[in-house]
């Protein structure tokens, strides 16, 4: 076993953990964070994506070891005195979601996306959640969403007939 | 899926890492950004009993100017090679190239040095560096030695680092004022290169008077496509000539068939990506 000594949404936490544990795994399992989920469990999906030292990473190919004196914040962690962060407002307010499973991973990416480009085209957008799958395919509301973040939204009737296709180029 | 349990040791400097893989037994892996080896041992496809973690060498980590040289240390993330103004004009094939690699998470966390010496001959790394004619700088317990790229990769995951070494950096030749370009060809945007060229020249007065390219999945190791490169040299930067030369790419590659192509596809690949690669490179 290995101590770590770990922030995670901004509360300290010391643990006894394997070496071989997984970040998502101490996340959701020791410190019972379960808003960060596993989807595929090989580094494609990332649906289990949270923030290192405020950049995203794929928490299931992360060691909770490699954590250690660092700063995580997870999806439970965004929301600030009972306010939704706005990208959670705006993938609620854009129907940015169906089922919901990638919900998690997509807004922590959405938040990444525009810290390092806070006016990014659509293509931008669309290139910036490249690592992150939706199955049911609602990728169109996803990138609205972000667009509404950031201030960029396209007038709707544009957004509507832009092809809802990862080589659409067009700017917002 | 979890990873076969492994001791795991965090050395916080380059001897303290060497005295730890001096230390270990045979079954030793050296985590870098962990993006290729993290997945390994999640499949168990391999399972070591001890981990040497160099996330916190903090000397292995950044990008400096050396002489006519760049030299980026082996831990330095791709998020950071692609933040480096001076990689972007001096050594602008690695920045295209890292552009590709996988996704924004994995860019956060995987190093050059680690995508380096895992050696998977899809990884978009080994050709700009094989392009470049970096020298890798390998340490170990007799010291520093350095070899050129074109000895550095061996085989199919294997390299020039041996039992005991680590990639300390690479260094890259300066080409300032010559054109870049990566043309990678994938099914999913952030995959592996089913195949990848990657080419430098260098234009004067219309014609390619330097060119260097690099082939990405076209055999067990990364490639240069020298019989490209001297067809180039010498001929005009032109649609036509360039077509001609690049009918050349395939020329002593030994590609894989798998699912997504056989190596008659990927031979027809690297002649049209090699073609897009060059132009776009040229500005033509």
């Amino acid at each position: 076993m290995t101590r770590i000594s770990v922030t995670v949404d901004g509360v300290g936490y010391q643990d006894e953990v394997e070496p071989r544990l997984l970040l998502v795994q101490y996340l959701r399992e020791q410190l019972g964070k379960t808003g960060t989920v596993v989807g595929c469990d090989t580094s494609n999906c990332g649906a289990c994506t949270v923030h290192l030292d405020g950049h995203s990473v794929k928490s299931c190919t992360v060691l909770a070891v490699q954590a250690d004196g660092h700063d995580v914040t997870t999806i439970e962690g965004i929301a600030r005195d009972g306010e939704l962060h706005p990208m959670q407002q705006a993938f609620h307010e854009c129907h940015a979601l169906q089922c919901g499973y990638c919900t998690p991973g997509m807004i922590m990416q959405a938040i990444d996306v525009l810290n390092d480009n806070p006016h990014p085209s659509e293509e931008e957008i669309r290139l910036g959640l490249e690592g992150n799958l939706c199955r049911c395919t609602g990728y169109h509301n996803i990138v609205k969403a972000v667009q509404q973040v950031a201030g960029a939204q396209a007038p709707a009737e544009a957004a509507v007939a832009m092809p809802a296709t990862a080589g659409a180029q067009v700017q917002a | 899926m979890i990873p076969a349990p492994f001791d795991y040791v965090a050395p916080t400097s380059l001897a303290d890492a060497l005295a730890a893989l001096a230390d270990s037994g045979d079954e030793v892996k050296v985590l870098a950004g962990g993006q290729s080896l993290l997945p390994i041992l999640r499949m168990r496809l391999n399972a070591p009993d001890r981990v040497v973690d160099l996330g916190r060498v903090e000397e292995l980590r950044g990008i400096t100017e050396e002489g006519d040289s760049i030299v980026i240390g082996a831990m330095t993330t791709y998020a950071e090679l692609l933040a480096s103004d001076v990689v972007r004009e001096h050594a602008g094939l690695l920045t295209k190239a890292v552009q590709e690699v996988a996704d924004p998470q994995i860019r956060h966390r995987g190093t050059v040095g680690g995508a380096l010496v895992h050696a998977d001959p899809a990884g978009d790394v080994g050709a700009p560096v094989l392009a470049l004619e970096a020298e890798l700088v390998i340490t170990g317990p007799a010291g520093q030695r350095t070899v050129p790229a074109t000895e550095f990769f061996q085989d199919l995951f294997e390299t020039a680092v041996g039992e005991g070494e680590l990639l300390t950096a690479i260094r890259v030749p300066r080409h300032t004022g010559w054109g870049s370009h990566y043309e990678k060809f994938v099914r999913v945007v952030h995959q592996w290169s089913i195949v990848a060229v990657g080419a430098t020249v260098r234009v004067e007065n219309g014609l390619i008077a330097e060119a260097r390219i690099g082939l990405t999945n076209m055999g067990s190791t990364p490639l240069r496509a020298r019989a490209v490169e001297d067809a180039l040299v010498g001929g005009p930067a032109t649609q036509d000539s360039v077509r001609e030369a690049c009918a050349a790419a395939a020329e002593g590659t030994n590609p894989p068939s798998d699912l997504n192509g056989d190596s008659d596809y990927r031979r027809h690949l690297a002649t049209v990506l090699s073609r897009r690669a060059v132009l776009a490179a040229a500005g033509v």
